[in-house]
């Protein structure tokens, strides 16, 4: 790779991109416009940095997180000014809500037309600063390259997240000697890795003297590349783990101590495990309202361990007698060393017997009309162990993380904090583009499919073979599920009428299958992956299925229910 | 309950906006707000009044949440056991010359001053801690109150402590945090290319 010489003289647009290739951003998912005309004008001279020309920002901000969460890598969104940095807000909070380390760059009008409301002009250093992990506004061609180090060094350490730089056009134009920093110095920032002793010893003497520990394991242990040191914690204390939905391939799936999702749409056995555990060890989760249900009453009488790099997790929904700050990679490595060897068998065997008793709940619907269930859960038992799955935002979501095997971490894509719909094309593209010997399949809703489907040209484009499984069954379901439930069967504006979703893909010039049968589904999943471009696959499934077991919204984990008219007993 | 806390925060365009803009997000009421310059180039000290009208813990919350902020680099609470607390208010009080006598009573018995004379009106300055600053508001009220501002609290420890005390530039980060982020790839270092996996 050609390298610039320190001193060398260039314009900001050259020192963004040699400072792009610098932190290691080699791909870039953006859309052109006025502002940042100069930057796009210098693209040529650095071939080491791909753009990906994207159908809308929105997406394109979505495919960097993608891209990052496969990776395991910074991901990076480029964007101009006004309305295509408003566009990346969505994506934005979304990589915000989930950790995810990304880098979003936005162009702004010429330094003396800032403020005056010029054309394309938004302040979106204003807009996104509680949305970000930090921004930049540069003001000066110099400060760029210490900016991109910095902003670097921000979104991937500690608790990772987005990073903004907004850069207005001239300062792109202007020349000045590039200098790449020799390292950077916060000292309003510590990621804070390595747990303190006193905190592991007090965490270590609480779990030794557990009888009925649990461990919640989330996307910080993704994160920080911890999975081995869980399974070695886990397997070495006895502990079950259950997963948080992000945190879901942190243990693999068939696991002997692996008790999969907890929470809002979490097994029974997972939901009364964790509200009956007298000790509960959180690990890189953020103690969630979706995961715990009620606080107040999610296990009022356990003693809280709770791993997080982030301390201002600890104590933030639940009280947490031992917290530990630090990177989850090493806060296990340590509390292991600490505990005791222990076995709980009477603990699991109570849990198994809750999960044999309640098989029933999560069974898959086995009728003549084909089901989401059935359509996921084939798609995990054809493809290999390490297909990378991208899920929208829905029904089609909760019944992947329930029905599809996960053995990797970064194998599982979804919106977790956010909840975006449309996440699961653009981030699907994303994946692939990092991971381009993968198999990706994104397993979509109807109406967030619809959201985002301008990528699709996206995909052409740059050859990206993801195979989009479009669950459709005419409604946004989960809001059809909730007016079901509780609003008396009052459907209100969830019934979608859908386009011809295979004649889209003829459109498009990609590979379109519609499957109307349980029969069709393995051979159309073959057929998807035999073909060599990206396809869709238009599932028509039963309108009106339920995701079960739930939690509804304001109870507690130990009122899961299971059928329809226990909910309603509830709701009354 | 009132808790006073001490911010010092890098001196960058934009850092008063994301501090607002914390509070506002959390929904943490700001009872009173003051920044100013310190006597360190650079950095800018906040003194920010919290009310907790919950079971507490709220403080704590709002401690961490703002060291969260990247231009955020010490926060520190401080109670009035250990720390002088002042604020300043300016008053312009309704006052004829016949009533100057019992006003300028007033003003001597509060250790206030007088900063500005009209044949109506005068404008007193007080410095004092809050409770006392109220009483004497209470007192002047009687002769009417044309205008009031008061600056908001601030703070300092007494004694040798300092608020002050964080790691100055080049030592932020211990060097076991530097190995292991360097040992991870996840630090910029010289002109190697940068990877984070």
């Amino acid at each position: 790779m050609s390298q610039a010489q320190n001193g060398q003289r260039m314009s900001g647009a050259d020192i963004v991109l040699e400072s792009l290739k610098r932190i290691g951003v080699n791909v870039v998912f953006g859309y052109p416009g006025g502002v940042v005309l100069p930057l796009y004008d210098r693209f040529p001279a650095h071939p080491e940095v791909r753009h990906i020309l994207v159908r809308h920002e929105q997406g394109g901000g979505h495919a960097a997180d993608g891209y990052a969460r496969a990776a395991g890598r910074l991901g990076c969104a480029l964007a101009t000014s006004g309305p295509g940095a408003t566009n990346l807000v969505t994506a934005i909070t979304n990589a915000m809500m989930d950790s995810v380390p990304t880098l979003f760059v936005t162009g702004n009008v010429a330094r003396n037309l800032l403020g005056k409301d010029g054309f394309q002009e938004a302040d979106i250093t204003g807009i996104t600063t509680p949305i970000v992990k930090h921004n930049y506004l540069v003001m000066r061609a110099e400060d760029l390259a210490y900016t991109f180090s910095e902003a670097a060094y921000i979104a991937t350490t500690g608790r990772p997240g987005p990073v903004h730089i907004d850069i207005p056009k001239d300062v792109f134009q202007e020349e000045t000697a590039f200098v790449w920093p020799e390292r950077v110095v916060i000292r309003g920032y510590d990621p804070s890795p390595q747990p303190g002793p006193a905190q592991i010893a007090r965490a270590a003497a609480i779990i030794d003297a557990a009888e009925r520990p649990i461990i919640i394991a989330g996307h910080g242990v993704i994160l920080s590349g911890a999975s081995a040191e869980l399974r070695a914690f886990a397997e070495k204390t006895g502990t079950p783990v259950l997963n948080t939905l992000l945190g879901l391939g942190s243990i693999p799936t068939d696991h002997a101590l692996a008790y999969g999702l907890l929470g809002m749409h979490g097994s029974y056995e997972a939901n009364h495990a964790a509200s009956t555990a007298d000790v509960v060890i959180g690990i890189g989760n953020r103690m969630d309202d979706r995961a715990l249900g009620r606080f107040a009453d999610f296990n009022p009488t356990a003693q809280v361990v709770h791993i997080d790099i982030d301390p201002a997790e600890h104590g933030k929904n639940i009280t947490t007698v031992a917290p530990i700050v630090g990177d989850a990679k090493l806060a296990l490595a340590a509390l292991t060393a600490a505990v005791a060897q222990r076995t709980h068998v009477p603990w699991i065997r109570w849990i198994d017997d809750l999960r044999a008793e309640h098989a029933h709940s999560m069974a898959i619907p086995s009728g003549p009309e084909l089901s989401v269930q059935q359509v996921v859960s084939r798609i995990s038992a054809v493809n290999a162990d390490d297909t990378v799955i991208v899920t929208g935002v829905g029904q089609h979501q909760m019944w992947a993380a329930q029905h599809m095997r996960f053995t990797h971490p970064h194998q599982l894509i979804t919106s977790g904090g956010l909840g975006t719909m449309g996440f699961e094309v653009p981030a699907a593209l994303g994946a692939q583009v990092a991971r381009p010997d993968a198999a990706v399949w994104s397993i979509c809703g109807d109406g967030g499919f619809q959201m985002t489907l301008q990528e699709l040209a996206t995909m052409v484009d740059e050859q990206l073979p993801v195979k989009m499984a479009i669950m459709n069954n005419g409604y946004l379901g989960m809001v059809r599920q909730w007016q079901e439930l509780f609003y008396k069967d009052n459907y209100v504006s969830v019934a979608m009428s859908q386009p011809d979703f295979v004649k889209l893909a003829e459109a498009y010039g990609i590979m379109g299958l519609r499957v109307t049968g349980p029969e069709q589904v393995d051979d159309a999943i073959r057929a998807a992956n035999a073909h060599p471009g990206p396809v869709i696959l238009d599932f028509q499934v039963q309108a009106e299925g339920n995701v079960w077991p739930m939690v509804p919204a304001g109870a507690a984990l130990r009122e899961t229910v299971e059928a329809p008219r226990e909910q309603q007993e509830v709701a009354r | 309950m009132k808790h006073t806390m001490v911010a010092l925060v890098e001196d960058r365009p934009g850092v008063l906006n994301r501090v607002a803009s914390l509070f506002r997000r959390r929904g943490f009421n700001i009872d009173s707000l003051a920044v100013g310059t310190t006597e360190e180039a650079g950095i800018s000290r906040m003194t920010i009044v919290v009310e907790d009208e919950g079971a507490g813990g709220i403080v704590d919350q709002v401690q961490r949440q703002l060291y969260k902020l990247i231009d955020v680099v010490r926060v520190e609470q401080l109670t009035s056991a250990e720390a002088v607390m002042r604020e300043l208010a300016l008053v312009k009080v309704r006052c004829t010359t016949e009533q100057r006598h019992a006003l300028l009573d007033l003003v001597g018995i509060f250790r206030a001053h007088v900063v500005d004379v009209s044949p109506t009106t005068v404008v007193v300055e007080i410095v004092a801690a809050e409770e006392r600053l109220s009483a004497f508001i209470a007192n002047v009220e009687p002769y009417g109150v044309l205008e009031l501002v008061r600056t908001g609290r601030i703070a300092m420890l007494r004694g040798e402590r300092t608020t002050a005390q964080h790691p100055p530039v080049g030592e932020a980060e211990p060097d076991e945090v530097q190995r292991f982020h360097h040992e991870s790839g996840r630090r910029p270092e010289g002109d190697l290319p940068y990877v984070s996996d």
